[in-house]
């Protein structure tokens, strides 16, 4: 059977699956697309996985190749039961986690593929080596990195681990001397390709990416995870660039400018550089202060008061934060919400970027309680609505609802932009307690005096206001 | 303790000093409550809602024995002598212009609060009953004018002709002035208000106002009331006043400045100068009048047929809001003052708010406390309005970025121009690839980033090709090797676009 027909038709194919590829990005930019978007993707996935298997049967008779053949199918076949498994049981809650671990399999795998193109480099011309041995280095280097980063960022989201930031002395010098020793590394690999380097290069990446995550504090993990996204994107450029195929450099410059300019928009909602969120917390560049605010003094108000007012309200907006995630408030929120549409009240959900552990994190767990997404809006397009709303209800935020942000240039998260809760005429903040958020500065909007406080927690106290309402005449 | 409401001793006195909302709230602090009988009947509260929400009733007597009396106007000397020794007594006192009242309640072995004398700093604002009961009048005073003005507030075009709008002016823009403006722009009218505090200009735009500025520099207030002003000002201010009330139909003024005769902003001349029919509310009449022939408690139309309001009792005339806000003012304070929510009053000095409405305890006169620092004033001189945060407090630096991108563009032209094949082509496809990825992620709507994040984990799968091909190499440690890959990024590719596909199934818009 003449197979030489079967290389270029793949080729071919792998090109087509890159551009089903884009078409699935592109197309998850409106709601009404996104379906389709993840056709296109899987279409695209399908026909780059056939066009293998096409390249793989080329190989036959060689006993390589049936190996080979039976070895994908039986690997494919564990991978996919354990991936639809896991993708139908996991908590929406719970997605940031099994990002963070999904990242980590990538990484995994750009690192056993660097491992591999070490090992069985195939048929390279002499005056290519330098550059294959260059690029296992990097693609194992990223592949690791990305690997056990997003093992920390797992365990830290599903609280297997605290999460902290934990500080070495003169940490981001240590993060520097295994950069530089990278560097160097790789041109010692180009010059002497020896096995002993390569291990060395893995461990230190593998060290870097532990030491990387593990001292960047919970809050920012929306930032840690949109990067990891990223680097899983560019390690599989690397495998691309290693394994010479166009396909997965197209794929993976994807991703990663993907995760890229996700990390960009959360960097830009603290009004932060990406720079400073890798390198360090709120936690250090600002401890907290305590009795910032002596004058203030908070008012306590009760489910019945605050169900008075909403059913009253001409308008309420709802912003939540990842309190709400934690409290699992969402279902009640969302009830809330129905029935205070019924009774003609105007509900709308205000959702700053970096609330919640993951980039629209709010907006899905919303969506699984079935809140109409077209109620619930971001922050640029509702920000200016606050001076005309009614009740506002804070659940479960913080920092990014804190005035100080915007009026006082002391605060040290003066100039990130917040959601201007404060200028309704009442503002309603669900808390379990007086502790401070994630950047640990003192909130003045609980004691301005349209503020009220609603403790507990924020699932039980959702359900209070539910009972409450039910009695409150329509 | 025991907590007794007394019904109000003044024949006029509509008010009372709890409401059944604010007695439930008192029994929660662990207070036994009597309700002198018939105490809440010129505010609509009856007996049975009283007893209903947790307290006894009870005869004048009973209530006036016990510990605590809580009250709305000062008691009289008859009453002070019915006080339980070692009794407490809650009420508006006013001791600054009732030394003599002061010395009446020290000369008894009681406790004296003046629920008028809280500080006016943001912690205590909860229990102002001045600011309470200003809001109350400032919104009757439009009432009151609305009443006696014989046209529409708002502006209407109608079969029968247009009708313009009334022009409403607010002099003084503080609690009561805020309110008065609130609620006559509510009515349509178009309202214009003064105020020496330059920064109240956002507040009373808020609510629908416009600010006219007096353009003369202004000393900065402590005590968070609006100084007397300079010479200047007041000539300024003056002319301001005499212009506006030439073309104003209502004036409302709301200048009081505690413990001083009230400043007068209109004088006889305005007043003649505005058009008959036009009405003019006072509410510091009982302080001497911002408007020149006012009469304190009276209604006086002058010959240019101009009525002016003087009434003092407008809280009276809303007695069923002015004792809730009362009531709950009371609340406030008995929380601050009952820290263990036992039921037990303990006065604490070192608490500025405490000293300070405490006028007497034990037969020790402690008017005047110690001067509080208002916090609400700021320390530096805020003659402009505050301004908001800069939105950027990053320094940019232009040229990093450019450094950045010369470097990045440098990078690839020489990888491009000098690696050997295949690595320039690799290159050029990468970079494209970049670019549309930004490009298209730019556009990715902001509630799909969470799915656009487990779909690109899935995409990112796509090294399974690699693996799968590496699974063919005649060499067993790397099929291992390759096959774990395979096995590891499969998950990442059935996952991802399940999940996708489930979270996308939950988005769905709304039915209207």
């Amino acid at each position: 059977m003449d197979t030489s027909w079967i290389g270029p038709v793949a080729t071919g194919a792998f090109i087509v699956a890159a551009l089903a590829f884009v078409l699935s990005l592109a197309g998850l930019s409106r709601h009404e697309t996104a379906r389709a978007g993840v056709a296109y993707g899987i279409a695209g996935m399908t026909l780059a996985i056939a066009a293998t298997f096409a390249l793989l049967v080329g190989g036959l008779p060689a006993t390589d190749a049936v190996i080979g053949i039976v070895a994908a199918v039986i690997a494919l076949a564990i991978g996919a039961a354990i991936g639809l498994w896991r993708a139908a049981r996991v908590q929406m809650t719970g997605m940031p986690q099994f990002i963070a671990l999904m990242h980590s399999f990538v990484g995994l795998a750009a690192v056993l593929i660097g491992w591999n193109g070490y090992l069985h480099p195939g048929a390279i011309p002499a005056q290519l080596e330098g550059i294959h041995h260059a690029e296992v280095f990097i693609g194992v280097f990223i592949g690791a990195v990305t690997f056990t980063g997003s093992i920390i960022a797992y365990l830290k989201l599903s609280e297997r681990m605290k999460s902290a930031p934990l500080v070495l002395p003169g940490r981001n010098w240590l993060n520097l001397a295994a950069l530089v020793a990278f560097v160097g590394f790789t041109v010692w690999f180009v010059i002497d390709p020896q096995l002993w380097l390569l291990i060395v290069v893995t461990i230190i990446a593998l060290a870097l990416g532990l030491h990387l995550v593990a001292s960047i504090g919970g809050g920012d993990m929306p930032v840690v995870i949109s990067m990891l996204n990223s680097y899983s994107g560019w390690a599989a450029a690397a495998s691309g660039f290693l394994l010479s195929n166009d396909l997965l450099i197209i794929a993976g410059a994807l991703v990663g400018a993907s995760g890229a300019y996700l990390s960009y928009i959360m960097c830009r909602a603290m009004n932060r550089s990406f720079i400073s969120v890798i390198l360090g917390g709120f936690g250090i560049a600002a401890p907290a202060k305590k009795g910032e605010d002596e004058q203030g003094e908070i008012q306590e108000t009760s489910a019945a008061e605050v169900a008075a007012s909403l059913a009253d309200a001409k308008s309420v907006i709802i912003t939540p934060g990842y309190g709400m995630a934690v409290a699992q408030a969402q279902y009640p929120v969302a009830e809330l919400t129905r029935v205070l549409r019924e009774r003609g009240v105007e509900v709308r959900f205000g959702i700053h970027p970096v609330a919640g552990r993951l980039p629209g994190h709010m907006n899905v767990l919303l969506a699984e309680a079935k809140v109409p997404y077209d109620v619930v809006l971001e922050m640029d397009e509702i920000n200016d609505d606050f001076a005309a709303t009614s009740v506002v209800l804070v659940i479960g935020a913080n920092d990014t609802v804190n005035p100080a942000a915007a009026e006082e240039p002391s605060s040290p998260i003066a100039g990130m932009p917040v959601l201007h809760v404060w200028e309704a005429e009442e503002v309603i903040v669900f808390k379990r307690s007086m502790a401070s958020g994630y950047a640990g500065v003192a909130n003045p909007l609980f004691t301005r005096p349209n503020s009220r406080m609603l403790f507990g927690d924020a699932k039980d106290r959702v359900e209070d206001i539910l009972r409450e309402l039910a009695s409150v005449r329509a | 303790m025991r907590i007794g409401i007394v019904a109000e001793s003044a024949a006029e006195e509509t008010r009372v000093a709890g409401t059944p909302a604010t007695v439930a709230q008192i029994v929660k602090l662990g207070y036994d409550v009597v309700v002198e009988a018939g105490a809440g009947a010129g505010a609509s509260f009856p007996d049975a809602a009283f007893a209903a929400a947790g307290a006894t009733l009870g005869s004048r007597d009973e209530a006036w024995a016990a510990d605590v009396v809580l009250k709305l106007a000062a008691p009289t000397q008859e009453e002070i002598d019915r006080l339980a020794e070692g009794a407490t007594v809650i009420a508006m006192l006013a001791p600054a212009l009732n030394p003599e009242l002061v010395d009446a309640l020290a000369a008894r072995p009681i406790t004296a609060i003046a629920l008028d004398a809280v500080p006016r700093i943001s912690r205590a604002q909860s229990m102002d009953v001045l600011s309470s009961t200003a809001n109350i009048a400032g919104y009757r005073a439009v009432v009151e004018a609305a009443n006696e003005f014989g046209r529409f507030f708002t502006g209407q075009v109608t079969a029968a002709g247009k009708v313009p709008p009334a022009k409403v002016l607010v002099a003084g823009a503080g609690v009561a002035g805020l309110a008065a403006i609130g609620a006559a722009s509510s009515l349509g009218a178009i309202v214009r208000a003064t105020d020496p505090r330059p920064e109240v200009a956002d507040q009373v735009k808020s609510i629908g106002g416009e600010y006219l500025p007096v353009e003369v520099a202004v000393e900065q207030s402590t005590d968070g009331y609006a100084k007397a002003t300079s010479e200047a000002y007041d000539r300024r201010a003056a002319e301001l006043y005499s212009e506006q009330a030439r073309d104003v139909d209502i004036i409302i003024t709301t200048a009081n400045i505690p413990g001083r005769k009230a400043p007068v902003l209109i004088t006889a001349a305005d007043v003649a100068a505005m058009k008959p029919g036009s009405v003019i509310v006072d509410l510091a009449a009982g302080n001497g009048g911002n408007v020149e022939g006012t009469v304190p408690g009276e209604r006086v139309v002058t010959e240019g047929g101009v009525v002016i309001l003087g009434y003092t009792d407008l809280a009276r005339r809303l007695p069923t809001q002015a004792s809730q806000l009362y009531g709950q003012n009371l609340v406030n304070l008995l929380k601050l003052v009952t820290p263990a929510k036992d039921g037990q009053l303990v006065l604490d000095f070192d608490d500025v708010v405490q000293r300070a409405v405490t006028v007497a305890r034990g037969g020790e006169k402690l008017w005047p406390p110690p001067a509080v620092q208002v916090s609400a004033a700021p320390a530096a001189p805020a003659v402009e309005a505050p301004q908001p945060a800069a939105p950027a407090t990053k320094p940019s630096r232009p040229w990093l970025r450019v450094a950045f991108w010369s470097l990045t563009g440098l990078v690839l032209l020489a990888g491009i121009a000098f690696a050997p094949a295949p690595l320039p082509q690799h290159l050029t496809v990468f970079a494209i690839a970049v670019a549309l990825g930004f490009l298209v992620i730019g556009a990715v709507h902001h509630a799909l980033h969470t799915p656009l994040m487990s779909v690109t984990n899935a995409i990112s799968g796509v090294v399974v090709v690699g693996a799968l091909i590496q699974l063919a190499v005649p060499d067993w440690t790397v099929k291992v090797l390759a096959f774990a890959a395979v096995l590891l990024v499969s998950i990442n590719i059935f996952g991802g676009f399940a999940v996708t596909r489930r979270m996308l199934a939950m988005f769905r818009k709304a039915e209207r």
